[in-house]
């Protein structure tokens, strides 16, 4: 396994001072057949920052984040979340101590997907409180008592004995929030959480999300939602074709791309009188 | 132009009309028609029925007082078709759960095995697989009670077409329920019990139904075990009689009322899950 270091990774506004990063994504490589999809990318998230990855759709930004939490098993690379390293493995993906890391890696690191995925025959507090019971072994009570505390945050405690089929996407996706955090999770990832939601529904979404990059979560956030990175965003890599472009703050990358591919996305992605040249 | 008068007419009356009226006399004039689809089906059983029934009557070959003697012994036997019915249907669910999760197991070995058991219990008749636990075990020095052979046979049978089901009800679940319960860091053994099955069994709840529906009218088969079941009653005592056309009628009957009550069971069921907050 090789040591190398995300060049572009500082320790955010909010990182305890002398922290080491928390997430570690070493020289990562991802195929599907002969698709190289990711091509070595290196990144290191310090505790309490939160990282915004943009880029085209096929542009491995999702891939990327899947491999954090092992749901997509990467080809070449490591993984390390808050201390525990695992290295790609796929040639044994199924081997009984390899799955177990990886299960230790996701308590670490919460995702919260797309498409909600919350349990449908489950009522809110139960999608909640099911991993934590189950997986975590925290008592009953407990495990309600932050799974209330949890619900609060993201405004959704009248929803508690609700099934998941009567809410709206929007609070479905502040249940799936509530449901990562409900773990206790050191990071937060997030697939395109917007990405599924009727745009009146994207706002309520995006606060919560806002508040708890505020507040000092650490995330990773894969998203087309620019003013979210431009306001909560530490740095914002922008991946292009399974490899970093340009990473940099918010208002280098969004505000002064300097490689023409970021432009051009920009470009597409905000509409040509947004992006200077 | 007359088409020019007839329209403004038509303009006229649009124009007085009141929404309200309008959509309360369309729903009143759907009413009526569902009310005269339903009379009219009404109609045509009770003819159809009425007839087969009067025809029947007028051979003259019915035998009112025997059946009035005998028509309760054979119904004593409804409470023992239903029962072996819903044993059977209990185990078959739990046969059809285990094969299905070893038709989509990983391991070859309990794969095969999986599909073994499907292949062979759906290549061979059912008759023969109840007679072959009934007199063809024993030779093995395995002796089971009747009424143990009869349940065991048809749940086993069963539950290989149900696992099919199962099957297909497991698949049917999206695969986000499984990235999320992994998300979560839950086993597969988890995953499966807590996530995946209780989702399978609401999807598969109106095929079960009717292979229940289909199991009542099969649990006849398990008169040839001695179950004194509905149609054993019915048969035995028409042919010491030689008054097989009485008996077998009245067996025929029962069966046909318990799938139309159990029928309507099922679409109380069905309506129950469709209304349930539960949304898969």
């Amino acid at each position: 396994m090789s040591d190398v270091r995300d060049p572009f990774a500082r320790p955010g506004a909010l990182t305890p001072a002398g922290a080491a990063p928390i997430v570690r994504v070493g020289d990562l490589q991802k195929f599907y057949g002969a698709n190289h999809v990711l091509k070595g990318v290196t990144l290191e998230v310090y505790p309490r920052e939160t990282i915004c990855l943009i880029g085209k759709s096929g542009s491995g930004k999702s891939t990327l984040l899947r491999c954090i939490n092992f749901l997509e098993e990467p080809t070449v690379g490591s993984i390390e979340v808050d201390g525990l390293r695992v290295g790609a493995d796929p040639r044994h993906a199924r081997n009984a101590e390899h799955r177990e890391q990886i299960r230790q890696i996701r308590l670490r690191a919460q995702m919260v997907f797309q498409e909600f995925n919350l349990f449908p025959h489950l009522r809110v507090i139960e999608n909640l409180i099911e991993a934590p019971i189950r997986v975590k072994g925290v008592p009953r009570d407990q495990a309600i008592a932050t799974a209330e505390k949890y619900l609060d945050k993201v405004g959704l405690s009248d929803k508690r004995d609700e099934y998941p089929g009567r809410l709206s996407g929007g609070q479905k996706q502040r249940v799936a929030i509530a449901r990562a955090l409900t773990m206790e999770p050191k990071v937060l990832l997030f697939d395109e959480p917007t990405s599924a939601l009727d745009p009146t529904l994207v706002g309520e979404v995006l606060n919560v999300m806002e508040e708890l990059a505020h507040e000092g979560a650490t995330m990773i956030v894969v998203t087309h939602e620019m003013a979210f990175a431009r306001e909560a965003a530490d740095r914002v890599y922008f991946i292009e074709d399974g490899t970093f472009v340009e990473v940099g703050q918010p208002d280098e990358v969004l505000g002064h791309p300097k490689d023409p591919r970021t432009r051009e996305f920009l470009a597409r992605t905000l509409g040509e009188a947004h992006v200077p040249a | 132009m007359a088409g020019a008068i007839g329209s403004q007419d038509a303009l006229d009356r649009l124009r007085l009309a009141n929404p309200a009226e309008i959509i309360r006399q369309v729903a009143e004039s759907r009413a009526r028609a569902r009310r005269g689809f339903r009379i009219l089906f009404v109609i045509t059983w009770l003819v159809l029925v009425g007839g087969m029934a009067t025809a029947i009557a007028l051979t003259g070959r019915v035998h009112l007082d025997f059946l009035a003697t005998w028509a309760p012994f054979i119904l004593g036997g409804v409470p023992v078709t239903i029962g072996v019915s819903i044993l059977s249907i209990v185990f078959a669910t739990m046969f059809a759960v285990v094969g299905a999760l070893g038709r989509l197991s990983t391991h070859a070995p309990v794969y095969a095995v999986a599909t073994l058991y499907v292949s062979m219990v759906r290549g061979t008749p059912l008759i023969v697989q109840i007679i072959f636990v009934y007199l063809a075990l024993p030779q093995f020095g395995i002796v089971l009670d009747p009424f143990v052979c009869g349940v065991f046979a048809l749940a086993f049978n069963y539950g290989a077409y149900m696992t099919e089901i199962f099957r297909a009800g497991i698949q049917a679940i999206p695969r986000g329920q499984l990235e999320a319960a992994s998300a979560l860091a839950m086993t597969d053994r988890m995953t499966m019990q807590r996530i995946i099955l209780p989702q399978a069994i609401r999807i598969v709840i109106p095929a079960i139904g009717n292979e229940f529906i289909a199991m009542i009218k099969d649990s006849a088969l398990v008169s040839y075990v001695t179950i004194q079941e509905t149609f054993w009653r019915a048969s035995t005592t028409g042919s010491r009689y030689f008054r097989s056309f009485e008996t077998l009628l009245v067996a025929a009957i029962i069966y046909w009322l318990l799938t139309i009550l159990f029928s309507l069971v099922q679409e109380r069921i069905e309506r129950r899950l469709r209304e349930s907050e539960v949304r898969l």
